[in-house]
């Protein structure tokens, strides 16, 4: 689960890390008073789940609060990457010698939480880290010893900090850690870190992931998704179990396990089609969870046909196939469908969905190829 | 021959008498693995599907000689059931359950690898040595014993490649998913080497998915250390980068972790890679 820059910075903050005294605000009016409490120029930023808004024109500087205002009814309501501006973060603008990126991943091969720091701020950092990688400093975390202050001020050093600041840094790394720890988070960045013109340290622009895996031990941070920046059909999977993902295709594709739909989707492309969507309906296959599959499917309207491809191990497929029939027959949907069972009892599911009248296949890539020709009114 | 699992094996299922446990012990009972005893704390004592049920892994390996446990316990206690196996000093542990907090199994298998112990998963179908033992939730009768391995990251998919090998008369030898999560306790790496030493396996087919760069460090391996031959497949050629597909660890994060650079990998180490799962019988047909 993505956080907003504020939500963030304010988790960082909790850890004693340094951040801009701003507010959040929904409407103009909002932002002129906040810009009007801090007194001085502020910066105008949009708090939308998605990189490149910058570029976009959704931070925007403002040197008096009725500039501020103007500014934040620009960005509020504007479209960014197909997620409209609902809210804005209304910082006082930093006063900038220098940039630096300090963030926190997990580091898969490794195993281990990694820090990572480049003198480079403000850039992407795996921009730099194709561009210029000797710029990024590195260390592992020991699980068992925690984040210990020598390997901050390796990484400080490492960057280029002045030594003044190396106490400073530590504090903030340390904080940093804390923070992704104490939220369960697979990601932490301060980007940029920026040096300010009395060589104190402040964190200008946070962004942290949640693992979703963790949230079961924060409600609180569980809380703070965003519904407007969902799509509402994968909201509506998530809170059914289901795992879906909106793609721009237009099969439909309802599979069971995660590594068989993507290869459902890779064969649908292989084959000419262009899958809609990523949707994994999870063992077994009971007919309620195969109609609330449905509806999500169908809801998209670029869905043309529904590929449905299950593989029947321990849930027999004559199961299954009752299950399917019954959910399409609550469903009650106006797109063909194309359905493949595979493993035990298959014979006996076909022969139910043959009855039904509904188109079988044995192997999926004849599924694959019919969905692509129904999908183009061309199935028989 | 087999690895990791065979009639040798004397299993203890963790979270044997909850609903999971109790469904897929009765499964394995069924396929004839030998299930010794079953942990769940303040069961011990009784006496669930015919197994003895102990309180403690501990107390469970004292009483039985067990050496592999597999786990079926909710998320929020996973990490802990793999530790208690990992402290009572078994051979192999098998974790099932998805769902782990990743924080959670960094420190875990942090502790692991202080061990001799091995953890397949979690997040995991388990392994089967068709005809020997099944330690897991696959279904059984789709394997059939004979000379192919088989390493995966996924479930169906698996079974999948399985029962098309199956339906073309070619066996496995051991068939292992090792798991979607980020951090897992068996690499493929860890599994192509034990299928190279086993004399049993003539080839092996290896699924890997998007995230991660587990398949290129496998395809290094491959290159520099098979002699047998492989098969390979990937699965998430047309996943969206940034999105996580179903397995936790199935992510296109940073640009890294794509299916393109995993395949590229593969076939540089010489690995044909098939474009679609009933392929990888074809092509270990031609490869046996």
């Amino acid at each position: 689960m993505k956080l907003h820059e504020f939500q963030a910075k304010r988790i960082f903050a909790k850890h004693g890390v340094p951040i801009p005294e701003g507010d959040v605000a929904t409407t103009p009016e909002e932002a002129r008073a906040i810009a009007e409490r801090i007194g001085g120029p502020v910066v105008v930023k949009a708090q939308v789940l998605v990189g490149g808004r910058g570029k976009a024109g959704g931070v925007k500087l403002a040197k008096t609060p009725e500039e501020a205002e103007a500014k934040a009814r620009e960005i509020l309501g504007m479209d960014i990457k197909g997620l409209t501006v609902k809210k804005v973060l209304i910082d006082p603008a930093a006063d900038i010698q220098d940039e630096i990126y300090l963030g926190m991943i997990i580091d898969r091969a490794r195993q281990r939480v990694v820090m990572m720091a480049s003198s480079e701020g403000g850039v992407d950092i795996e921009e730099v880290a194709a561009t210029k990688p000797e710029a990024i400093k590195k260390v592992l975390i020991d699980p068992f010893l925690g984040m210990r202050s020598y390997q901050a001020i390796e990484i400080a050093s490492g960057i280029g900090l002045e030594k003044g600041q190396f106490r400073q840094f530590t504090k903030i790394a340390t904080g940093l850690y804390n923070a992704f720890l104490a939220s369960d988070a697979e990601l932490a960045e301060i980007n940029p870190l920026v040096v300010q013109g009395d060589g104190s340290l402040l964190a200008v622009d946070g962004k942290m992931v949640l693992d979703d895996n963790g949230l079961f031990r924060h409600p609180d941070l569980a809380q703070m998704r965003d519904l407007d920046e969902e799509d509402p059909a994968e909201t509506t999977a998530r809170e059914a179990g289901l795992s879906y993902i909106k793609l721009d295709g237009e099969i439909g594709c309802m599979v069971n396990g995660a590594g068989l739909a993507m290869a459902t989707m890779d064969i649908v492309k292989h084959y000419g089609g262009e899958p809609a969507n990523f949707l994994d309906i999870g063992g077994g296959a009971d007919a309620t969870k195969v109609a609330t599959a449905l509806e999500i499917i169908l809801s998209d309207p670029n869905v043309k046909a529904v590929l449905v491809n299950i593989f029947g191990g321990i849930t027999r497929c004559d199961e299954v196939a009752k299950g399917l029939l019954q959910a399409i027959e609550e469903v009650q949907p106006d797109v063909p469908f194309v359905i493949r069972l595979v493993g035990t009892n298959e014979e006996e599911g076909r022969a139910l969905l043959a009855e039904a009248n509904f188109p079988t296949a044995r192997t999926l890539a004849e599924a694959a190829q019919m969905a692509v020709a129904a999908a183009r009114g061309k199935l028989k | 021959m087999s690895i990791l699992v065979n009639n040798e094996t004397r299993l203890i299922v963790q979270g044997l008498t909850g609903r999971e446990g109790s469904f897929h012990a009765a499964q394995m009972l069924d396929y004839g693995t030998n299930i010794v005893a079953g942990v769940t704390p303040g069961k011990g004592g009784q006496k669930h599907l015919g197994v003895p049920v102990f309180d403690t892994v501990k107390e469970a390996k004292e009483a039985t000689d067990a050496n592999a446990s597999i786990i079926y316990v909710p998320a929020r206690f996973a990490g802990d059931a793999i530790l208690e196996a990992t402290a009572a000093g078994l051979d192999l542990v098998v974790c099932i359950t998805e769902g782990i907090p990743v924080l959670d199994m960094i420190t875990v298998k942090a502790f692991v690898d202080q061990h001799p112990t091995r953890l397949i998963g979690p997040n995991c179908p388990g392994l089967i040595s068709p005809g020997q033992a099944k330690v897991g939730i696959m279904p059984g009768f789709i394997h059939q014993p004979g000379p192919v391995g088989v390493v995966s990251r996924s479930g169906t998919l698996t079974y999948e490649a399985v029962f098309a090998l199956s339906n073309k008369g070619i066996g496995q030898s051991t068939v292992v998913g090792i798991g979607g999560d980020p951090i897992i306790g068996t690499k493929f790496i860890d599994v192509l080497e034990l299928f190279e030493k086993d004399p049993d396996t003539k080839a092996v087919v290896m699924i890997g998915e998007i995230g991660g760069t587990d398949e290129e460090i496998a395809a290094e391996y491959i290159k520099n250390h098979m002699t047998k031959p492989v098969v390979g497949f990937i699965a998430g050629r047309t996943a969206p980068p940034g999105k996580r597909m179903g397995h936790a660890g199935a992510i296109i994060s940073g640009g890294k972790g794509t299916a393109a650079e995993k395949i590229k990998a593969l076939e540089a180490a010489g690995v044909p890679v098939a474009s679609h799962p009933e392929e990888i019988a074809e092509l270990i047909a031609e490869r046996l």
